[in-house]
């Protein structure tokens, strides 16, 4: 830890144990095979970019890690809990912003967030402070009351990202979260992951197809048709393909692919 | 799971069912009228032209709105359990499904709040339903209103856990409307809830087969009797069997580690 800042040290990152890790996953719809034999280990206090076209199985992915799939080939284990056996346990430990929305239109922001912090069994002390402070902090504390029809699809998007913390979560998960919204809704939400990653040590994995959403510093993992095609930090992602930068590196990873597919 | 855990996201689930309906008006209201225009419109013109004999659990001579009654407290269930798994799907569609399926507790447990909260929203709608009839002339015995309150969670649960299994099953919104109509007026109208059996045994043996082997017969029979204290055990039996069987198969539909479809779709994945 780095005492100065109260972050996770780089070196501490790397030698803590990951708060989620994958091994051996594969998933298939029928005959289809939509995941193959996926490994993969989240640092704490580090934002891993799952980086792949559409259909390549981000969903899927995270449709199997938040246990609304379930697989029999591989395991899964999040904050130390094995997902198949101590499934409440692991869950817990899990913040989800899915890909599509998924707040009641037909109540306000505050009734939203009260719903979900009973099904995560907060007091109701304890949640209406936690709501208040986050809230506060992405800026929508006077939109409390409103029902979430009237707000627009970024103030939607936050509010779901505020969800998602209520229980501080080890692992934040986020299925293309941008989908759908402006670029300065985008900005904001970029930086505000990886500030949260940065501040309070969580492990966040976000899927995304968009090169320029991924950091310089951030993990990257490139998963196409399936597979992960590529994996480790940015720049040696980039290095080992010899391309310019992300947006070759990726375009090379996924082509090639692409050719080599029958 | 600990039991504040459990209670806290039980109270979570009744609270939003509750402001849910209590936000939609109309919903109470026409759960209200469907059955008063049974009773006050239907039940009127038959009082006159239908005489009832005295047969369990009735000890005297009774009018046909008297009769009509517990069909019609079924009826309100039956509607609401279907309004329950219509808004399941709706909630599947929309995407809240996945929030409340990726909730770190068992899912049989969020199922059965699930159930037991939209229970709740028709049982409230029993009683309202049963004090505006006895202000039209239609009463009900009052020593009975307490006992049928268990027997109402019992019976409400059944319905919603057919509702569920339902839900479980189809893919659409629209699908499932016609599916609820579909399945409702034949089990309204093949029941014991509009006549008693032996009328019905009376006018066809086939239809009289029919009703014996609907759930919903014994659903009517069960709250009858208990509206009279009396109890009626072959009622009971069908009741809690035919909850058993529909809960099971409702929560094989929302697993996926059993391949339950519905599970798949509410992740809306590919």
């Amino acid at each position: 830890m780095d005492t100065a800042t109260g972050r996770p040290a780089p070196q501490a990152a790397q030698a803590a144990p990951p708060v989620l890790r994958i091994r051996g996953l594969s998933y298939s719809y029928g005959k289809t095979k939509a995941l193959e034999n996926i490994d993969l280990a989240l640092r704490p206090g580090r934002v891993t970019a799952l980086l792949g076209p559409n259909g390549a199985g981000k969903t899927t992915l995270f449709s199997l890690i938040t246990g609304l799939f379930d697989s029999r080939h591989g395991e899964i284990e999040i904050a130390g809990h094995a997902l198949r056996r101590a499934r409440s346990r692991a869950l817990a430990a899990l913040g989800i912003v899915f890909q599509a929305q998924t707040l009641d239109l037909d109540l306000s922001v505050d009734q939203n967030l009260r719903y979900f912090a009973g099904l995560r069994g907060l007091p109701g002390a304890h949640a209406r402070r936690r709501i208040a402070a986050l809230l506060e902090e992405i800026g929508l504390a006077e939109k409390a009351k409103a029902k979430v029809r009237t707000l627009s699809g970024g103030q939607r998007r936050r509010v779901e990202v505020a969800r998602a913390l209520l229980d501080r979560p080890a692992v934040l998960l986020l299925d293309e979260p941008s989908t759908g919204l402006d670029i300065a809704t985008r900005r904001w939400l970029i930086e505000h992951v990886h500030r949260l990653a940065r501040e309070h040590g969580m492990g966040v994995l976000m899927a995304t197809h968009l090169t320029d959403e991924v950091m310089p510093e951030d993990d990257l993992v490139v998963l196409h048709r399936g597979r992960i095609v590529a994996a480790g930090q940015v720049g040696e992602v980039i290095a080992a393909t010899g391309a310019a930068d992300l947006d070759a590196a990726f375009t090379s990873l996924t082509s090639v692919r692409r050719e080599e597919a029958p | 799971m600990t039991a504040a855990h459990a209670g806290r996201a039980f109270w979570a689930i009744l609270w939003r069912e509750l402001l849910r309906f209590v936000q939609q008006r109309e919903r109470f209201f026409a759960a209200l009228v469907r059955p008063l225009v049974w009773l006050l419109v239907f039940a009127a013109g038959f009082r006159a032209t239908l005489g009832l004999s005295i047969i369990p659990p009735y000890e005297t001579y009774i009018t046909y709105d008297v009769y009509v009654v517990p069909g019609l407290i079924g009826l309100i269930q039956l509607f609401n359990g279907m309004q329950n798994s219509l808004s399941m799907v709706y909630d599947r569609e929309m995407g809240s499904m996945r929030v409340l399926l990726a909730t770190p507790l068992p899912r049989g447990y969020l199922l059965l709040a699930r159930m037991l909260s939209g229970t709740a929203v028709s049982i409230i709608q029993v009683y309202a339903f049963l004090a505006i009839a006895a202000l039209c002339g239609t009463e009900t015995p009052l020593a009975g209103l307490l006992p049928l309150l268990p027997v109402l969670v019992l019976t409400g649960l059944t319905l919603s856990a057919l509702g569920m299994f339902l839900s479980s099953r189809i893919r659409q919104l629209e699908n499932f409307a016609g599916v609820m109509n579909f399945l409702i007026f034949p089990m309204f109208f093949m029941s014991s809830a509009l006549y008693p059996l032996w009328r019905v045994r009376e006018g066809s043996v086939l239809l009289y087969e029919l009703c014996r082997f609907n759930p919903f017969t014994y659903v009517v029979e069960l709250v009858r009797s208990t509206l009279y204290l009396q109890f009626n055990a072959v009622a009971l039996a069908v009741v809690v069997g035919t909850l058993v069987v529909f809960g099971a198969l409702a929560l094989i539909g929302y697993t996926p580690a059993r391949g339950g479809p519905a599970a798949g779709r509410a992740a809306g994945g590919g």
